[in-house]
Order: structure tokens, then C-alpha cells, then sequence
């Protein structure tokens, strides 16, 4: 009975945000295919069984092997690991040095800010995924590299929101009259100002999870992050293409994977610029 | 004609962003750790073409003098010899840039031919059903990884249906056509994704507009006033959001451009990073940059000369 006395407002809550409701539970699912990945994968992702080799989905195999008589199921369920990974830590480091940078640069205005908006309008210039490559050639493929490239390339977008927060909340009543109280700078900036202009970046995180996502799966799918025998999407899709013709499976079910998170960072992204009042 | 004069102010205000983009490419290739002269050469290189490459990037000077040898190639028409294939990068790019201007050509008309019905459904049955599916695929269709995309289509329309090529380019204009269809649609298909969202909102505003309203005033059939008045309106925002996708499209043919082998900008890109042959990437990546640039500025003309109110 007591759960029942706590669930009706919970449900009743979920259930006319039937968005975030469904975003969450597939970002719930992940993490947990993710964390429990040594219990639930039927096989050792990089175990290489030659005696079932391309074996297409069967009871055994649900989503078949590949072309070395791995399972493709347990390579998917431990590729969450690694994929989830890449979203987070790839959105991680922008989202924190965007916003100390577009806070500094909004509070003092002039030469800082001039100077900021310039680099970003210069990294803005380059596509992302050129800059980001650029910079991996340099730093030698790796996923090190690619967090790296994510932390150089990525932050130019949440500086911008958060630059353009804080030029509007800095004039208004609370922040002048935190300054007028002797509050030091450092104070208002990042006691006062920030926590209101966090709004907009936290629904930018969502969509961004997205794009890291697919820019992670994609740079090791060109060979550039993750590496073989490691069990990731993107490195799958690309040990999948050369048996293309003969096995579709190995194709097939970790690009379900990612679009499936990704759908879900989306849908997480969507209710929350809603429940915020946040428009992109 | 005042509203045109920004095509002859802009120009310099482009200049600092253009500074920017030489500067970082240049920087990019000078944090490679070792002699940048064997960096540039290859490890194979003799002692008298290290000499000459010495002199010609001025080497032995300031970090800033290089950068202004680097200019000054770079306005001889010349990007740095490529170590694999022995040639200028310029040379290289050149004969490359056919492929991806049609991968691009052909993923932005494909992405309206797919994006134009589709957010017309949606917007002209706001809140049906079919609205609602379209704009969950639409959704979901953001987050399709492109080479994972392409490698279904390749499964599904070359290999199970046998009526397309699986890769390359082709030779001829028709076989390059054909070489065309699966990589554009698979551009196309993520990217229209992004445009249906931006089309459907800006139908809806249109059909509500005084110009539908007057419109049906005078007695226009429904069909009329929506494909003669509210989708050319909704179409011109569209040249904006294009242009601000720009990058994103030409991160997509990089990738696209290996998934089918197509001999163009990207891939020699990635080929590039692999053998380390730092002028190609160095070159491609300031060639992307400029094209960016360009297109952006190009758009705001286009966007001036379709739309009689806008004024930059």
C-alpha cells in the first residue's frame, strides 16, 4: 500500500510528460545495459568462436555473429559502455569550460569578450567534424584524442548561450543590487548570474549528447577513435562493411543501438526545454 | 540597390575570421612534436630537400615569419607537397572537389525533394496523426549516424535489390548519376530530417499569414494559396538554415564519402590522416573552412535577393 501512496503523483506527473517519461526510460535502460553488461551479455564480447562464424540470428545468437563467430548481442550490450561514455564525457568537458569561458566573457564585457567572440567566430568557420579530425591527426588516433578534440571544439557552443545570458541578467535588479551589497565578482558571476543562465545549456546538453554521440561512433567508425577489438557501435558498423554482401546483422543491430539512445537524449532534451520553458 | 551594398562591405568584414582560419591551420601542423621539416618531407626525406624546404618556409626563422612564408606560398598557389602522392595539395584538392560539390549538390536536393511533402502533411494536418508520426521520425531521423545509414542503404538497395552501385564514382555522366542516388540520399535523409522541423514551422506561420488570408479573400482554392503563397515564404528561411548547416554537411560527405568510397575532398582528408600527410590535411581543412565562409556569405545574398524585406 505504500507504494502505491507515493506512486499516484509520480505517475500522475509522468504520465502527462509522456516524453520525458519515454526519454528517460531509454537512457535508464542504457545506463543499465551498460552497468550490468558482465550479467546480462549472454558472451565475452571478444570471444572469437571459429565454429559459428556469420551465423545469422538464431535462439543461440539473437542478433547472429560475426565474421570472427562473435556474439553480436553481447558486443552491442558492452558497446553501451563505451558509447555512453563517449556522450558524457564528450558533452562533460565543453559544457564546463564553455560556461566558465562565456561567463567571463559576458560579466566583463570589452577586450575579453571581444576577444573570445573572435576565436569563437574563427572555430565556428571550420566544420566541426574537419576541425575535430584535424586535430585528432595531429594528436594520433585514440579516444583520448577524440575527448581531447571534443574539449578544444565543442565548448564554442555553450560559451555562446551562456555569454548571452549573462549580458542580460547582469543588468538586472538582483545582480545590481548584489553589487551594490560589496559581493565580490567572482561571487556574483558564479553565485548569482550563472545558476539563472544554466537553463538554456542544460536542454543544449541533450541535443548535444546527440551530435557527440554520433561524432564519436562516426570518428571510430573511420578508424580514428575507438579501436578494434574494443566493442563500439561505430567500430562495429565499420568491421561489418566488409562482409556487407553475405551479413546484414552485423550491420544492423548496433546502428538500432545508437539511433535508439540518441532518440532518447532527443526526446529527454525536448521534455526538458518544455518543463523549463526553454525555446532553442 | 542599398539593400545590396553588404555584398561589397561584408568582404572585409570577413577578412579577421579568414586571418583566424590561416592562423589555426597553421598552428595545427607546427604542434606536430619533431623537425617540421622532416614533419613536411617524411621520414625518407634527403638532406638537400630538407635544405630547400628550410628556405622555402623559412624554417630557421620566428614562429610568426614562417607564418607570413606561409602566406606567401599559400598566394603562390602553392599548399605544401603531399608525401603520398608527390604532388601540391592544391593540385590534389582541385581534382577532387567535382565529387563532393555533387555528393553536397545532391544530398540538399534530395533533402527538399523528401523535406517539402512531408512538412506540407504536417503542416496542413497540424495535430493528425500523420503530423505526429512525421514529426517523431523527424526527431529520431536527427539522430541516424550517417555511415551507419549509408551501409543499410547499400544493404538494402545494392546488394538485396541489386539496382544500384554498391561504391565508387563512376566514370561517365550518367554512371556518375547512378553513383550518386545512394550516398546523396543518405545525406538527404539526415538532413531533411533537420529541415522538415524548420519548413513545418514556418508553413504553419504562412498559412495563418495575411498573405494566405488575402488570398483566400479573392477566392483562391486552399491548394492554391498553399503551394503559390505559403511554401515559396517558407522555402527562403530554409536558404538560412542550410547555410548554418553547412559545416554539419560537409562533416556529413566526409564521412558519407568513405562509407561509398567516393573520391572526393573527405576522403583524401581521412586517407591523409592515416599516412600522415599533414599538407593534405592541413589543405583540406583550410579549403572546408573557406567554402563555409563563402557559402554563408553567398547565402546571405541569396537569402536578400528571394526575400524583398530582408535588408543586412
Amino acid at each position: 500500500m505504500t507504494a502505491t501512496t507515493l506512486s499516484p503523483r509520480w505517475s500522475a506527473r509522468f504520465g502527462r510528460r509522456p516524453m520525458l517519461l519515454t526519454g528517460l526510460s531509454i537512457l535508464g535502460a542504457f545506463v543499465a545495459m551498460a552497468l550490468l553488461a558482465p550479467l546480462v551479455a549472454p558472451y565475452d564480447p571478444i570471444f572469437q568462436d571459429a565454429a559459428v562464424k556469420l551465423q545469422p540470428p538464431s535462439l543461440a545468437h539473437p542478433f547472429g555473429t560475426d565474421n570472427f563467430g562473435r556474439d553480436v548481442l553481447s558486443r552491442v550490450i558492452w558497446g553501451a559502455r563505451i558509447d555512453l561514455q563517449i556522450a558524457v564525457i564528450g558533452v562533460i568537458f565543453p559544457f564546463l569550460i564553455g560556461t566558465g569561458i562565456g561567463t567571463i566573457a559576458g560579466f566583463f564585457g570589452g577586450w575579453v569578450d571581444t576577444l573570445f567572440m573572435r576565436i569563437i567566430d574563427v572555430v565556428l568557420a571550420f566544420p566541426f567534424l574537419v576541425l575535430m579530425l584535424s586535430i585528432i591527426a595531429i594528436l594520433g588516433p585514440g579516444l583520448g584524442s577524440f575527448y581531447i578534440a571534443m574539449a578544444l571544439v565543442g565548448w564554442v557552443s555553450y560559451a555562446r548561450l551562456i555569454r548571452a545570458q549573462i549580458l542580460v541578467l547582469k543588468t538586472q535588479d538582483f545582480a545590481v543590487a548584489a553589487a551594490s551589497l560589496g559581493f565580490s565578482r567572482l561571487r556574483i558571476m558564479f553565485r548569482h548570474l550563472l545558476p539563472n543562465a544554466l537553463a538554456g545549456s542544460l536542454v543544449f546538453v541533450m541535443s548535444d549528447a546527440v551530435l557527440v554521440l554520433l561524432n564519436g561512433a562516426a570518428i571510430s567508425y573511420l578508424g580514428l577513435g575507438v579501436q578494434p577489438p574494443v566493442a563500439e557501435w561505430g567500430v562495429m558498423v565499420a568491421e561489418a562493411q566488409g562482409f556487407i554482401t553475405q551479413a546484414w546483422w552485423i550491420t544492423l543491430f548496433p546502428g538500432l543501438a545508437i539511433v535508439t539512445l540518441a532518440f532518447g537524449f532527443s526526446l529527454t532534451g525536448d521534455a526538458l526545454a518544455d518543463l523549463l520553458g526553454v525555446h532553442e | 540597390m542599398r539593400r545590396y551594398r553588404f555584398v561589397l562591405v561584408r568582404p572585409f568584414q570577413l577578412i579577421p575570421v579568414l586571418f583566424g582560419i590561416s592562423v589555426i591551420t597553421f598552428v595545427l601542423v607546427r604542434l606536430i612534436p619533431g623537425d617540421p621539416a622532416r614533419i613536411l618531407l617524411g621520414t625518407r626525406a634527403t638532406p638537400t630537400a630538407i635544405a630547400n624546404i628550410r628556405a622555402q618556409y623559412g624554417l630557421d626563422e620566428p614562429i610568426w615569419v614562417q607564418y607570413l612564408y606561409f602566406l606567401k606560398n599559400l598566394a603562390a598557389g602553392e599548399m605544401g607537397k603531399s608525401t603520398l602522392y608527390k604532388v601540391d595539395t592544391l593540385k590534389l584538392i582541385v581534382t577532387r572537389i567535382e565529387p563532393t560539390l555533387a555528393l553536397v549538390v545532391a544530398g540538399v536536393v534530395l533533402a527538399l525533394v523528401i523535406a517539402v511533402p512531408f512538412a506540407a502533411i504536417s503542416a496542413r494536418r497540424q495535430g493528425t496523426a500523420a503530423d505526429h508520426a512525421i514529426r517523431i521520425v523527424s526527431t529520431a531521423g536527427i539522430g541516424f549516424p550517417s555511415f551507419w545509414l549509408g551501409a543499410m542503404l547499400i544493404i538494402l538497395f545494392a546488394v538485396r535489390l541489386d539496382w544500384l552501385p554498391v561504391s565508387g564514382y563512376g566514370d561517365s555522366l550518367g554512371d556518375k548519376l547512378l553513383h550518386l542516388i545512394l550516398p546523396g540520399l543518405t545525406i538527404a535523409l539526415s538532413l531533411s530530417a533537420v529541415i522538415t522541423r524548420s519548413l513545418r514551422a514556418g508553413m504553419i506561420a504562412g498559412l495563418s499569414s495575411d498573405v494566405a488570408v488575402a488570398a483566400r479573400a479573392r477566392g483562391m482554392p486552399e491548394s492554391v494559396v498553399f503551394w503559390r503563397h505559403v511554401v515559396p515564404n517558407a522555402l527562403v528561411p530554409t536558404v538560412n538554415l542550410l547555410a548554418i548547416n553547412v559545416g554539419w554537411l560537409i562533416g556529413g560527405t566526409v564521412v558519407v564519402e568513405s562509407v561509398f568510397a567516393v573520391p572526393g575532398l573527405g576522403q583524401l582528408m581521412v586517407r591523409g590522416i592515416f599516412s600522415r600527410d599533414y599538407m593534405v590535411v592541413q589543405g583540406v581543412a583550410l579549403t572546408f573552412a573557406v567554402a563555409t565562409v563563402l557559402i554563408n556569405f553567398l547565402a546571405d545574398v541569396v537569402t536578400v535577393a528571394l526575400d524583398p524585406r530582408v535588408e543586412l
